[in-house]
């Protein structure tokens, strides 16, 4: 059987030498792949890993593995995934292929194949991605225990990926795995390591290595190099180090060791709890900044206008929608380099979609119910449901995709255990630019004065000589506006689907009845009061019942001052 | 005149069952019922055709469709409609069942649970329907149950649950917690799943979760996994603020070896998996393994931070069958046609296919019983296979619910998923989980229902 192997295998060979040999006389279809610089021991191996004997396959998995050369990651990675393929040609010529994502080509299913050795993606003679149809294509399967075996392999190899993310976290988890045989790769790495974050990873990983070192001055200086890192994910390794248990005595017996152990876990978790406050601090900023953003625009259709906006949260879902067009546009017709950016575009057309319906809405039906809150309650809910069914009509009843653009996702990194997001960051911006502006434009403008005079007394406005009919249309799409930009926003965090609005609507008002109505800065302070708040109780009490608390604590309030922070003084609104 | 009469007698009938009443005595019941009235027809000297779902007609047999089209939960329910819809003019193009053509009665609950007894009530009594396709929600579904059970009505649920139940009326064509939950569970614990050690349980506040979790957590335990290593969370429904929980998981994970086991339900996926990714957790450090996250759901989804993450069902449309390649290509060709909305972009998922096979199960329930009265095909229903697009599914001799297979899937880009693992053949159901529930059983052969184990 064994030799019956090595004479199909020396037949490939042959067969590869042979097409090595045509294709620089012809430039033929293997010519591309041909002249790669796969080394040549490395191309035999790879054609080993489709070898029927599994000792055979076990071997050169494992000879691949040790090279330590991270071009042959890609070839490990295929084979855990399953997606390295064995290609016969029409010359029926053997070569390994990684094929990742199945696509279609026209009737034809297949795969834009990769070169094993480096993951290049193959070309053909044309220069285009070569393609191979799934049927000229043989998957190479490994048994499961090899597959298993390949993990910490790769892990190793991965701690000299050119992606600094995959680097970190190889390095975490070839330190938790505890294997001393890896120190060596780990020092190397640390050595040539650039990056802030994967050094600190590397540093870690070799402490927790070098804990279980013979010499109790390498563990010593191990557990205080942990501690002095702040190295959280090796807590659970140093407590089980110094762990008494009813039938053993701790691993560790020296003494020095011990306390150095001890000092670096109160080190840790010293930190732990300050990350912590950080992170609910920061949370609590940002789930009010999201409040406030959605109660911006009902703080001016509610608050100051008196419209019980039932239709709040609907044009917060025109605001998304507008977004998810937007989003389709530049993917249809822009180039991609600027497709990042539709976002940019979209807040301010969300706002002007927004407030040109809120335009329509006012002209059309609230103008005729200012002073009759009740009725703009039923009638701006009846808005809302068409809005919705509206939208499900056009769009289907499922959530649509909104990607958020790249510069968006992941974090900052602020220390060790703290990632402030992106998004979240822009929110906190955007919320404090609409605030502001919204001041600015209320409170100190010509325009400003005319609404305040409108909204406080309508008739006295008249005698002076404001249009009010203009100044409520224009407040109210204000209002819209500001819904519709906060709709854009919401699509960084959640889903964009009909019903959108109504996850918020109830929030909205919670913040601006509680913050008093007619009052920006109640708005500010309510929805600071109310996530702050949220985000304090949550760790303890979990997500439901933290609402619950923010319930409780709201009627409370306003049995005490049922106008809220920041009553509205004088003659009330609408009159 | 006659039809208000008819009405007076078929609400007579209703009255007629007491609550609990054997199968036997409730058969005596409506035959003198039906005597009765039969007597009464020919007593007012009106010779009126048929009577309460009776199947001696040569008209369509009706069949009702309770699925919700608007709300909430129209998100998930408007495809299981549509793939009902089409299983019936598969079959009518084939010249229907028993000679007769399908007529679907479509009624639309409205994510509304009152509105689900109503609705129920309305084909049972009003439309006489012969079965009912319907229901997602659990609370749906119970709000339904004694509308059927009531009325003898013969409802196919085509959704994965939380076990618990054993109705004589229902068929449970997706999957007990046994056949999801339990074993993507036990996967994630074995050597190729990566020995996890720590679970988190994270779900949405409502029935389902709490049920399956608790199964979880008795399970867990009974493995040896310490208490201190589980841990049970819930959010309310519609939750869009995951940063501390988030933050949670990422404590709870130090020192690795730790998943998420998510149950959490519709619209809070999204927020959850984007703080999840932008806190810096990945999938390969702290997997995902979500049992509510199907294809149809990730069609409106940004898929971005969700690839590498898990779930587990016993189907999917990437399933590499000859039927299932039909069934994908039909369904995207039907809806093109009929102009749905999403059009041959639409997908297909788990309770896609339960739904779509349980109309074939019941078609040949009926072939077999040669009529549409609920007691012949319920026993009729009993070990019928059928080769549904994943591959064989069997419908339990005892206990109502169905044999499947159990497949791991890992969420690609495309919003599809990759097999990643599949159980040695069916799996068979259990109702009650031998977690939870060790002495209880489903049996409504020698049994009736829920029975104590000896």
């Amino acid at each position: 059987m064994n030799l019956q192997q090595k004479t199909r295998l020396s037949r490939a060979e042959a067969l590869l030498s042979l097409c090595l040999i045509f294709s620089s006389v012809f430039f033929g279809p293997c010519l591309s792949w041909a002249q790669s610089e796969t080394p040549e021991s490395i191309t035999e191996s790879i054609l080993r890993l489709a070898d029927e004997d599994r000792d055979v396959v076990e071997t050169t998995v494992f000879a691949l593995g040790e090279s330590g050369d991270p071009a042959v990651l890609p070839i490990l990675e295929a084979l855990r995934e399953r997606s390295l393929y064995l290609w016969f040609n029409q010359e029926e010529v053997r070569t390994v292929v990684i094929g990742r994502e199945l696509i279609n080509r026209g009737d034809v299913s297949g795969y834009l194949v990769q070169e094993p050795y480096g993951g290049a993606a193959m070309k053909n003679e044309k220069g285009a991605p070569l393609f191979l149809p799934e049927d000229q294509l043989e998957s190479i399967r490994l048994s499961r225990r090899l597959r298993i075996k390949i993990s910490p392999m790769l892990d190793r190899l991965r701690l000299f990926s050119p992606d600094a993310a995959t680097r970190e976290s190889a390095a975490t988890k070839v330190g938790l795995s505890g294997d001393p045989e890896a120190l060596p790769m780990l020092s190397k790495a640390l050595n040539q390591e650039k990056n802030r974050w994967v050094r600190f990873s590397l540093t870690e990983a070799i402490g927790l290595i070098r804990l279980t070192d013979e010499d109790p001055a390498v563990r010593k200086q191990a557990a205080e190099t942990l501690g002095n890192i702040h190295a959280m994910d090796s807590i659970p390794t140093l407590e089980a180090r110094i762990l008494t248990t009813d039938d053993s005595d701790p691993e560790e017996t020296d003494i020095a060791v011990k306390d150095a152990i001890q000092e670096a876990i109160q080190k840790i978790s010293a930190w732990q709890v300050w990350t912590r406050t950080v992170e609910t601090i920061f949370s609590g900023i940002s789930l009010s900044s999201i409040l406030l953003l959605v109660a911006l625009g009902l703080a001016i259709t509610f608050g100051l206008m008196g419209v019980i906006n039932m239709a709040h949260g609907e044009l917060m879902m025109l605001g998304a929608y507008t977004t998810y067009i937007m989003q389709e546009f530049f993917v249809a017709y822009l180039p991609e380099n600027v497709r990042n950016f539709y976002f940019v575009f979209s807040i301010p057309l969300a706002f002007g979609v927004a407030a040109l319906f809120g335009l329509l809405l006012e002209k059309s039906i609230i103008r005729k119910l200012y002073g009759r809150p009740l009725e703009t309650l039923l009638a701006t809910w009846g808005i809302s449901l068409i809005l919705q069914q509206g939208v499900r009509q056009v769009f289907g009843a499922a959530n649509v995709d909104v990607a958020s653009p790249d510069w968006l996702t992941g974090g900052i990194r602020l220390a060790v255990g703290i990632q402030l997001p992106y998004n979240r960051l822009f929110i906190i911006l955007l919320s404090v630019v609409s605030v502001v502006s919204v001041y600015l434009l209320v409170l100190r403008s010509p325009i400003g004065l005319k609404i305040r005079a409108v909204t406080q007394n309508r008739e006295m406005s008249a005698c002076m000589g404001i249009i009010t009919e203009r100044v409520d249309a224009w407040t109210f799409a204000l209002g819209a506006g500001l819904a519709g930009m906060a709709g854009a926003a919401l699509t960084l965090i959640g889903n964009v689907g009909p019903d959108l609005g109504q996850n918020y609507i109830v929030d909205s008002f919670l913040v601006v009845v509680t913050g008093g109505v007619g009052k920006l800065a109640g708005t500010v302070g309510a929805a600071f009061g109310i996530g702050g708040l949220n985000k304090l109780f949550e760790p303890g009490f979990g997500a439901i019942y933290a609402k619950v608390a923010i319930l409780l604590l709201v009627i409370l309030f306003l049995q005490k001052r049922p106008s809220g922070l920041f009553p509205a003084k004088g003659r009330h609104i609408d009159v | 005149m006659s039809d208000k009469k008819k009405d007076d007698i078929s609400q007579e009938i209703e009255e007629k069952q007491p609550k609990g009443i054997g199968r036997r005595s409730f058969l005596k019941g409506s035959a003198t019922a039906a005597f009765g009235l039969a007597a009464s027809g020919l007593a007012s000297g009106l010779g009126f055709p048929g009577i309460v779902r009776a199947d001696k007609g040569k008209g369509p047999i009706k069949i009702g469709v309770l699925h919700s089209l608007s709300g909430t939960m129209a998100i998930s329910e408007v495809s299981l409609r549509d793939v009902v819809l089409m299983a019936v003019e598969e079959i009518n193009a084939k010249g229907g069942v028993l000679g007769r053509k399908l007529e679907p009665v479509v009624v639309d609950p409205a994510s509304n649970w009152d509105l689900f007894a109503e609705k129920a009530k309305e084909l049972l009594l009003k439309e006489k329907v012969a079965v009912t396709f319907g229901c997602w929600t659990s609370v749906s579904r119970k709000s339904v149950l004694p509308v059927y059970e009531k009325n003898n009505g013969l409802l196919f649920y085509p959704v994965q649950y939380e076990g618990e139940e054993c109705s004589r009326n229902v068929f449970y064509t997706g999957a007990a917690v046994n056949q999801q939950a339990v074993p993507a569970v036990e996967y994630l614990m074995s050597k190729d799943g990566g020995e996890y050690k720590k679970f988190y349980l994270l779900g949405t506040d409502y029935v389902y979760p709490r049920t399956t979790n608790k199964i979880l957590r008795a399970m867990l335990l009974a493995k040896g996994v310490p208490e201190k290593n589980i841990k049970e969370e819930y959010t309310p429904f519609h939750h869009q603020d995951y940063q501390t929980i988030v933050q949670k998981v990422k404590a709870f994970s130090r020192g690795g070896g730790a998943c998420v086991i998510s149950t959490i339900n519709g619209d809070s996926n999204v927020p959850f998996y984007k703080e999840f990714a932008n806190q810096g957790l990945t999938s390969g450090d702290v997997p995902i393994m979500a049992f509510s996250v199907a294809e149809d759901e990730l069609r409106g989804m940004d898929t971005s931070a969700l690839v590498g993450h898990l779930a587990a069902w016993n189907y999917y449309q990437s399933v590499k069958t000859p039927q299932n390649k039909k069934f994908v290509a039909n369904f995207k060709a039907y809806c093109e046609k009929n102009k749905l909305p999403g059009g041959k972009d639409r997908v297909t998922d788990d309770p896609i296919e339960a739904a779509y096979f349980g109309v074939y199960l019941w078609k040949q329930a009926v072939e077999k019983a040669k009529t549409t009265d609920v007691d012949a095909v319920r026993k009729a229903a009993y070990g019928q296979e059928f080769l549904a697009p994943g591959g064989k599914v069997k419908l339990d001799e005892r206990n109502h619910h169905t044999h499947k297979p159990v497949l791991i899937g890992e969420i690609l880009k495309n919003g599809q998923f990759d097999v990643i693992w599949k159980s040695k053949g069916l799996v068979k159901p259990e109702p009650w989980s031998e977690y939870t529930s060790p002495d209880k059983g489903c049996d409504w052969v020698d049994h009736q229902g829920t029975f104590k184990k000896a």
